[in-house]
């Protein structure tokens, strides 16, 4: 089982289904996402996307197949697992602040009856550094704008300190400012050897910012290095026929020149 | 000394004080408990309606509340008679059964949460209120109490219902200390929580289970009907009150068992009204001293605010009036009648007049020759020039940075000259190369004019993130 675990990839989904009320979402998706990479999920809205990295959490039940973290089941990898969820998933109106947001990245690895104590602050704010975000670590998290509330949620996912990490939509609604930020904290992480997968939903940008893509829509189509999977054709049958992201594709695939 | 009690229809000052001696003295066994045991359900209600209200649960609160009376009549027919254990365990069982019905109502069928709770709340409800009304008509047994869980009366608790209480109160308190950081969390971001490794799941259960304890304790004090209001009304002041769950926790649970201290007392004052209505009544009016005076969310205090914002920015369009006066004759002479001042904003002289006195008052001008005369002292000048440079260069930005027409940019300017901060001006100017003309031609003050700006933090705009891009 050690042995298995030093070179078991950082994720494996084998032949996973997901349904919400018996209709269903995923069919059978088989990947194995190597070490070190930075894989954008790509596909038209509906494919699945936020529901595939939920379900690699455990956070939506599968109805078939299944999921193992670094050779694991999930339950025993938790803490080797980050998420920065939708932003619009969480009420911003909750009464904490910026600091207390990026703590809960550490609850994972305090367990029951522990608090967080001066190294969990000490990580916090060192993760909150990193994205620019600690001088506002004692605000209330309602006076953040889109981006900084995007960034707060990156800092809880830095604190977690996880080797594989799913980000749900992080640059949907954030300044451009914000956006390259995360790209470059992104890269970063990749450098040092995490797993990112990141739900993505702009084509255009999708072949710059990712070494590896994966092309859902319902079911997988494609799953590689971008430069192989980025093809009109590939792309074509994740999106269908709809035109009008037909042509941006079209587009898209002609600026690789 | 006892004796005047009687005589409470008619409430003097002096009865009033004896009453109230009385009262707190707790000389008499059943006051004692009253006061305890709503003094302690404030507190546990207090707590656990703060989740529910960040949580947005208030409406299964209110139903879980209604929920709970088939189980009290159940519990009353067990024994035949107020045994506070059947009463408990039968009123904890309804309740959760609604809460679950409600659960599968939404699971299995399209229909949404609220209507879900909906159904349960009345349907709940009409079997208890059915059942209790069956009870009271009941030939033998002793019946005296029932009547008094629809609408609370603290004077019934007994020692019994106090020891529940006590332990009710403790269960809760211990739990939300041990558990808070579980609780923060899932309450926050139950999908991360999730993902994280915590059983949100059943931590949700365990709050329900917490929450049906507590609403069966504050049965007897509060009544079935109203006891969802000691959840949700302290809690929701207190949410305007603060920005942080700790001390929500802290000032929702002072107020809940405030709220129940001074209900008691209302109600022993009021020769024994049910204490429900009047606790919530005394919640609800501290519910509107946070609504109205918060320091932050409340109305008064914003309305205070945006008038003042108001006035300072006429007494700035009075400043730049006057620095405009001044400009057309090339600073030639220091004063500016009234009646310049009036022409230059086409108002009449009484305005005019009126906003000289602002201008004094805030000692930006001093007035001269009978009030007719206006001169600006220095930090008046300085403060026009500063607005005049700010509206200058804001036009100057947009139709440069910006690209808008030059006539288009005006009144964009007029509100963003008052609200311009000290670093943003400085940015301005680097980036418009210094430039000392506007677009329509005017000069722009130059720093020399506006001096030593004191800085000034933009208000209500947000710093521009990772510098403006």
């Amino acid at each position: 089982m050690d042995a298995n675990t030093v070179t078991a990839p950082p994720l494996e989904i084998h032949d996973l289904s997901v349904a919400y009320d018996r209709r269903p979402v995923l069919w059978g998706i088989d990947v194995e996402v190597p070490a070190g990479k930075l894989v954008g999920i790509i596909g038209p809205n509906g494919a699945g996307k936020s529901t595939l990295i939920k379900a690699c959490m455990g956070v939506v039940a599968p109805s078939g197949g299944w999921v193992k973290v670094f050779g694991e089941p999930l339950d025993h990898a938790h803490r080797r697992v980050g998420y920065v969820p939708q932003r619009e998933s969480v009420d911003w109106d909750f009464p904490v602040s910026v600091m207390d947001v990026v703590l809960m990245g550490r609850y994972g690895r305090l367990g029951l009856l522990r608090r967080p104590g001066a190294k969990d602050r000490e990580i916090a704010r060192a993760s909150l550094d990193k994205v620019g975000m600690l001088p506002y670590a004692n605000r209330q998290i309602a006076n953040l704008s889109g981006g900084q509330q995007q960034r707060v949620f990156l800092a809880r996912a830095l604190a977690q300190e996880s080797d594989l990490y799913f980000m749900d939509e992080p640059f949907a609604g954030v300044d451009a400012a914000t956006e390259a930020a995360i790209v470059t904290l992104l890269h970063e992480m990749r450098d040092r050897g995490k797993t990112i997968l990141v739900v993505h939903h702009d084509l255009p940008t999708a072949r710059n910012y990712f070494d590896t893509l994966l092309l859902l829509n319902m079911r997988l189509v494609a799953f590689g290095p971008t430069d192989d999977v980025f093809t009109y054709d590939l792309l074509q049958r994740t999106y269908g026929g709809r035109l009008t992201i037909l042509s941006e594709v079209a587009d898209a695939v002609r600026q690789r020149g | 000394m006892p004796a005047r009690a009687a005589k409470i229809g008619e409430i003097t000052d002096i009865a009033i004080l004896e009453q109230a001696i009385r009262f707190f003295s707790f000389q008499d066994p059943t006051l004692r408990f009253a006061v305890a045991g709503a003094a302690m359900m404030g507190i546990a209600c207090g707590v656990l309606g703060t989740f529910l209200v960040v949580r947005r649960l208030a409406l299964v609160g209110d139903t879980l509340s209604h929920a709970v009376l088939p189980g009290v009549a159940a519990g009353f027919l067990w024994g035949q008679t107020k045994n506070p254990v059947a009463i408990f365990v039968g009123a904890v069982v309804a309740g959760l059964a609604g809460t679950m019905v409600a659960t599968a109502i939404r699971r299995t069928t399209r229909l949404k949460e609220d209507t879900a709770l909906g159904l349960v709340l009345a349907g709940f409800y009409a079997v208890g209120i059915c059942l209790v009304t069956m009870i009271q008509r009941l030939p033998t047994g002793n019946k005296s109490g029932i009547d008094k869980f629809l609408f609370g009366q603290a004077a019934a608790i007994s020692a019994g219902d106090l020891k529940l209480m006590s332990a009710v109160t403790v269960l809760v308190l211990v739990v939300v200390v041990v558990f808070y950081k579980e609780l923060l969390v899932t309450s926050f971001d139950p999908a991360f929580a999730r993902a994280t490794g915590f059983p949100v799941r059943l931590i949700q259960d365990g709050l329900m289970l917490l929450l049906a304890f507590a609403v069966v304790g504050a049965l007897q004090a509060v009544g079935v009907v109203l006891v969802s209001a000691m959840l949700i009304t302290p809690a929701a002041a207190a949410y305007l009150l603060t920005d942080r769950l700790r001390r929500m926790l802290l000032i929702a649970s002072t107020i809940g068992c405030g709220t129940g201290i001074v209900g008691c007392f209302l109600s022993f004052l009021g020769n024994s009204l049910p204490t429900g209505p009047i606790m919530v009544l005394v919640a609800s009016v501290v519910f509107a001293g946070a609504f109205l005076f918060a320091p932050r969310h409340g109305l008064v205090v914003r309305w205070v605010k945006a008038r003042a914002r108001h006035r300072r920015v006429g007494r700035e369009n009075t400043l730049k009036a006057l620095y405009h006066v001044l400009e057309s004759r090339a600073f030639a002479r220091d004063g500016v009648t009234l009646k310049e001042l009036a022409l230059r904003r086409r108002e009449t002289l009484d305005d005019a007049d009126r906003q000289a006195k602002a201008l004094v008052r805030h000692g930006l001008a001093v007035v001269e020759d009978d009030g007719q005369l206006l001169r600006l002292t220095s930090e008046g000048k300085k403060r026009a020039a500063e607005l005049v440079r700010n509206h200058r260069l804001w036009e100057l930005y947009l139709t440069h940075a910006a690209r808008y027409a030059a006539d288009h940019v005006h009144d964009d300017a007029e509100k963003i000259e008052h609200v311009l901060g000290e670093d943003v001006v400085w940015e301005l100017e680097r980036r418009l190369n210094y430039a000392d003309t506007d677009p329509h031609g005017k000069r722009i003050p130059t720093l020399a004019e506006g001096q030593a700006r004191t800085g000034r933090a933009v208000e209500g705009v947000p710093p521009p993130e990772g510098g403006v891009p």
